[in-house]
């Protein structure tokens, strides 16, 4: 033994422990719970610090490349397994809906106010202009989306679609709309890291939109019933939208003015606050496109429509900005 | 911003660094000590020892993101194929229900797959995995779900815009239009080729990385192999290399490419002045670096590190 190397001498007594912490992490890594004892959950921090003080050993006495790059790895892979996220998915999402989501909610809440108005400064400006010279209304939603909901049609076929009984294919309406307005919220998020703008035009049309039906229905003197026709899902559906914009403008507006915090901090900070919105919207858009393919489908009253409509709404309020005392 | 007492040791070098008297030479660096380069950042534990993490090119996320794309694409066929088959199979009596799984499943697939996969132990999607890459924070704490769902959430304006603007593209759009979507496109796509980090727009907004964590094997210690060949080796020739070389001849003996080798005893032979006594250059190469290894441990115990042969010894 006395004429082998130092290093080697070194390796030869840590190798055990290494080796084993090795397993562990792989065990670990698999997957949750993976079948790993107590004993070995409290061996694998133990381990990690044996293994990062022979690290630092290894790197001020040995050169044998392999070994210090093997610790490395190994030390850096028993890094983020002890100083990881320790929470279990189920105590994440019970503080999401607990506490995380509103608090993220209420914070944005100049946000979510500026993009409110944007959609509504959108729907007056279409309501005015297509009241005037219904010309205006092919200008703000698109041939698609009509689907015959034209200024020309009859007050008779206008009603029609108000109360179409289509009870067939209402599970993939509803997925159908779910998916794609999330899709359009995300977009929503996303577009506002360039300086907010994109969301807000984003906003805008959907307001123009909104304004433009508006303006078509009433028109018609079916104002009134095209109201409980969009609010039984609309309430649910245009507060994900808003925050989703107000998510959007909360990561543009930081990223622009970051305040007293580096561009950096500031927008890191902004986008965790952005993200627990969204994931949110994300769920209240899949209450809205159920409420929207079934429920609208299902209940014919437009009175009860605007009950459900309201409720809904007066929930989501209660639930974000009703104070809460905390623990 | 690193967790609990990193900050202490990591900032003591920085006041030791202020305080010294204007024109005293700095202080002598331990010679475990080597200073980042490339695509290496400092990753300072709790207990204070660096784990110099090393950072994912450009080249391996276009890969790991590449093979993810055929995953998904790979599952949503084979999605499709299985619904067909079913509704073939029943007459298309639950055709409804087929459509509703199939338009979640694709919903999912496109918005959940990164931030499942990024959510497990390993932080990585299946791409991910097999570049040996994962997700970290820049910061070093603990990778969040929210920091996960936003730089996912963000590949909305990076990947799939550019895409729906690349299929809106000819519909009798303007020049103008065209080049500003282009542009657009190219500030958010080309973003990571534009910082030092390799950033995305999503890493920028979750506060995270992407850093190189392989599952590393522990070779056989080449100073341990046994050795039939009685090569002693003086001192001075022992001078001649520092630990650069060390590291390739290192490098040259676990490939055991015989051409490589033939070259580099022959080298190594003609640089310390030795004749070939016939040993087999697998036996001589290991014996110079047994040898190599010892005289420069030696001298790192006594504080000096010989970085290459140009180094004083």
């Amino acid at each position: 033994m006395s004429d082998i190397l130092k290093s080697r001498r070194f390796r030869l007594e840590r190798e055990a422990d290494w080796k084993r912490l090795e397993d562990l992490l792989n065990r670990f890594e698999k997957g949750r719970g993976s079948g790993l004892s107590d004993d070995e959950v409290i061996a694998i921090p133990v381990l990690y610090r044996a293994t990062l003080s022979s690290l630092s050993m290894a790197r001020a006495i040995s050169l044998d490349h392999s070994l210090v790059s093997y610790l490395e790895g190994l030390s850096t892979r028993a890094y983020f397994c002890v100083y990881g996220a320790r929470t279990t998915v189920t105590e994440r999402l019970a503080r999401f809906f607990a506490r995380d989501w509103r608090d993220a909610v209420q914070a944005l809440w100049i946000e979510t106010v500026v993009s409110a108005v944007t959609t509504a400064l959108g729907a007056v400006v279409a309501y005015v202009l297509v009241r005037r010279s219904p010309a205006w209304y092919g200008a703000f939603v698109p041939e698609g989306l009509a689907s015959g909901r034209n200024p020309g049609a009859s007050t008779a076929s206008l009603q029609e679609t108000l109360h179409g009984h289509h009870v067939d294919g209402l599970s993939v309406l509803a997925t159908f709309l779910f998916t794609h307005n999330s899709q359009i919220a995300l977009l929503a998020f996303a577009l506002g890291f360039a300086c907010c703008l994109p969301s807000a035009f984003l906003m805008i049309y959907q307001g123009l939109m909104l304004g433009a039906f508006i303006a078509l229905f009433s028109s018609h003197g079916l104002g009134v019933e095209f109201g409980g026709w969009v609010s039984i899902h609309g309430t649910t559906e245009l507060f994900a939208v808003t925050l989703a914009g107000a998510a959007g403008f909360h990561i543009g507006w930081n990223l622009a003015f970051p305040g007293a915090q580096s561009r950096m901090d500031a927008l890191v900070s902004a986008g965790r606050r952005a993200a627990l919105v969204m994931a949110g919207v994300v769920l209240m858009l899949a209450v809205a496109g159920l409420l929207e393919g079934f429920a609208r489908q299902l209940i014919e009253n437009t009175w009860i429509r605007y009950g459900v409509g309201l409720s809904m709404l007066a929930g989501w309020l209660t639930y974000f900005y009703f104070p809460v005392k905390d623990e | 911003m690193r967790p609990g007492p990193a900050n202490a040791p990591h900032n003591a070098p920085m006041s030791a660094h202020l305080n010294r008297p204007v024109g005293a030479q700095p202080a002598v660096r331990p010679a475990a000590y080597l200073p980042p380069e490339g695509r290496v950042r400092e990753l300072v534990t709790p207990e204070g020892v660096d784990l110099r993490l090393t950072l994912a090119e450009g080249g391996e996320r276009v890969a790991a993101f590449l093979l993810d794309c055929a995953i998904i694409i790979g599952a949503l066929i084979a999605l499709s194929i299985a619904v067909l088959l079913v509704a073939f199979a029943t007459s298309f009596a639950p055709g409804e229900l087929l459509v509703v799984v199939w338009i979640m499943a694709s919903f999912f697939l496109r918005n959940f797959y990164f931030i499942a996969f990024e959510l497990t132990p390993r932080a990585a999607t299946p791409g991910k995995r097999v570049l040996g890459l994962r997700v970290a924070m820049r910061n070093g704490g603990p990778l969040t779900a929210e920091a996960i769902f936003s730089r996912n959430a963000m590949r909305e304006i990076e990947l799939f815009l550019p895409l729906s603007l690349l299929a809106a593209a000819g519909a009798g759009v303007d020049g103008w239009i065209n080049l500003m979507g282009l542009v657009w496109c190219a500030v958010f796509v080309l973003f990571p080729l534009f910082n030092k980090d390799r950033l995305r727009v999503g890493d920028l907004v979750g506060g995270t990385w992407v850093v190189r964590a392989p599952k590393r094997v522990l070779d056989v210690d080449l100073s341990g192999v046994e050795n039939t060949a009685v090569v002693a080796f003086t001192s001075e020739q022992l001078d001649v290399y520092g630990v650069k070389e060390l590291n390739v001849l290192e490098d040259v003996l676990r490939r055991k490419d015989p051409a490589v080798m033939r070259s580099v005893a022959e080298r190594i032979r003609g640089k310390i002045g030795m004749r070939d006594t016939g040993i087999r250059d697998l036996e001589f190469l290991q014996a110079y670096y047994t040898g190599l290894r010892g005289h420069l441990e030696t001298r790192l115990l006594f504080g000096r590190r010989r970085r290459d042969k140009y180094d004083a010894p």
